[in-house]
């Protein structure tokens, strides 16, 4: 297979192993582009990229913006506060605005799940789903399977642990259906109030005691604590939390010896994963934001592609 | 479906046509020579005039691989996209004299994306072209330095190298229809 089947990327549910092997080869390319002293292709010259960022993001909007400069698309960014959202548009009247600009893709962070179809079924463009409230990150999964499997050659048999508030995390979402997917076996871990209720239709394992979710496993990932959000987490104590759930020295040891540690970012030294740790010749948080770029890249360019084929029929 | 293709050069000619290329290629300057090949089998016929530019010299000539999906200007008109692939050239192409290998010359699209792909590599010295088949019908002025064999051809037919390592056989058809995309752009 040399192509998507679709022309947007919404979320992991629903891609076959094929699309996602397709998605992580091509991104094996772009690495090189990376590395060299001109980090510029022409592929997507003359084609304009909406950046539509409802949802305060630094890291994706950034990796996002590398990516497309990379490529030579023109980039317009949009963010909610200070602009027309923030003046009370509505997601549809700002999508016909978007629209009537004829970007060729439309990337979107959003608070709502579900908003990134909602634009794909209004729109032209081809959209790509930077996060959508507790439904998706694709690109997220994406680049944490490149990193995976960087390391570990294979997805397929891995044994990975997903640590943290699995109930808000579309992180840990996408990442389930991606692995599972892929044949690595998921285990969820956090307290009973963080795991969704059906949980198991994810495909993955639950267990309540980190130091049996950690046994022998391959790949460690952490998820974020929102502590900006403390008010909405179901936490009586962020000590608690980290007393129980945080990764520290002795849980880490529990792990296969060459497990990797990962993290979506950013970060919470202390709460989630302790100092030492996240700093550990195993960690590999700053090679996930690295290939990110690259991931970013081969999801534009085979979704140009396919929109390119689109337009020509 | 079409009549059996016309058998332009079978392993045994195209042995001896790629050893009369790679004389013809030592004959100019060599001290700075690297020769790169387009994927796919270009690179199979880089590799082969390589090895025998390095029996005449016995000395070492680098070698790169050229992937230019990413500078193609036909995204959309290809309907059999190939999965895009690593360009492999280790060595800095600044100051060197290029020797740019494909399989068959056509419209000369394909080489203009290489010329963009290699000068967003560094500065050579100079690229030279050469390719087993020029089947003529250029679309963009494009000259080749080194070739097989040419042979005058209608855009309704088509020419196809095949190559051991990627069909088993070595040999060169001309057919007289268009088969599913092989044609570079």
């Amino acid at each position: 297979m040399a192509d998507l089947s679709d022309r947007h990327l919404l979320g992991i549910e629903g891609l076959a192993s094929e699309e996602i092997t397709l998605i992580l080869d091509t991104a094996e390319s772009m690495v090189e582009i990376g590395q060299r002293e001109i980090k510029k292709v022409p592929t997507l010259r003359g084609k304009t990229v909406v950046n539509f960022f409802y949802e305060p993001s630094t890291r994706t909007r950034s990796s996002f913006e590398i990516a497309e400069k990379r490529l030579s698309a023109d980039i317009v960014n949009f963010s909610a506060s200070g602009s027309s959202v923030s003046k009370g548009e509505t997601l549809l009247d700002t999508a016909r605005t978007l629209e009537a600009m004829e970007p060729n893709f439309i990337v979107i962070r959003h608070g709502a799940s579900g908003a990134a179809r909602f634009l794909a079924d209004r729109c032209r463009a081809s959209i790509i789903n930077a996060g959508d409230g507790m439904h998706e990150h694709p690109t997220q999964a994406l680049l944490d399977a490149f990193t995976m499997r960087r390391h570990k050659k294979k997805l397929a048999g891995l044994n990975v642990a997903i640590v943290g508030d699995i109930t808000h995390s579309r992180v840990a979402r996408s990442n389930a259906y991606l692995l599972t997917t892929m044949g690595a076996r998921v285990t969820f871990c956090g307290p009973a109030t963080m795991i969704p209720p059906h949980v198991e239709c994810l495909g993955a394992r639950v267990e309540s005691r980190m130091e049996k979710a950690l046994e022998g496993v391959d790949v460690i990932m952490m998820l974020r604590i929102q502590r900006e959000r403390q008010s909405r987490l179901a936490l009586p104590s962020l000590r608690e939390y980290t007393r129980l759930y945080g990764l520290d020295r002795r849980r880490l040891n529990l792990a296969h010896p060459e497990a990797l540690i990962m993290h979506p970012g950013p970060i919470n030294r202390g709460v989630e994963i302790a100092d030492d740790v996240a700093d550990d010749p195993r960690s590999v948080i700053l090679e996930q934001v690295a290939n990110g770029v690259a991931i970013r890249m081969a999801v534009l360019y085979l979704l140009a592609r396919n929109w390119d084929a689109h337009e020509a029929a | 479906m079409t009549a059996t293709p016309r058998v332009l050069m079978d392993a045994g000619k195209m042995d001896r046509t790629l050893a009369r290329m790679a004389a013809e290629i030592r004959e100019r300057e060599s001290d700075t020579l690297a020769v790169v090949g387009i994927r796919t089998r270009g690179v199979h016929l880089a590799a082969r005039l390589r090895d025998k530019l390095q029996r005449i010299d016995d000395r070492q000539v680098d070698f790169g691989i050229l992937d230019i999906n990413l500078y193609r200007d036909d995204l959309s008109m290809v309907a059999d996209h190939p999965v895009l692939r690593k360009t492999e050239i280790s060595f800095p192409v600044s100051g060197r004299r290029l020797v740019l290998v494909d399989d068959v010359l056509y419209t000369g699209r394909t080489i203009r994306a290489a010329l963009d792909a290699l000068t967003d590599l560094g500065r050579p010295t100079a690229i030279q072209l050469a390719v087993l088949v020029d089947r003529g019908l250029r679309e963009v002025p494009i000259q080749p330095d080194f070739i097989g064999m040419a042979v005058p051809t209608q855009a309704d037919q088509h020419v196809r190298v095949l190559v051991r390592e990627e069909d088993g056989v070595d040999r060169v058809e001309l057919g007289e229809r268009v088969l599913p995309k092989r044609e570079k752009p």
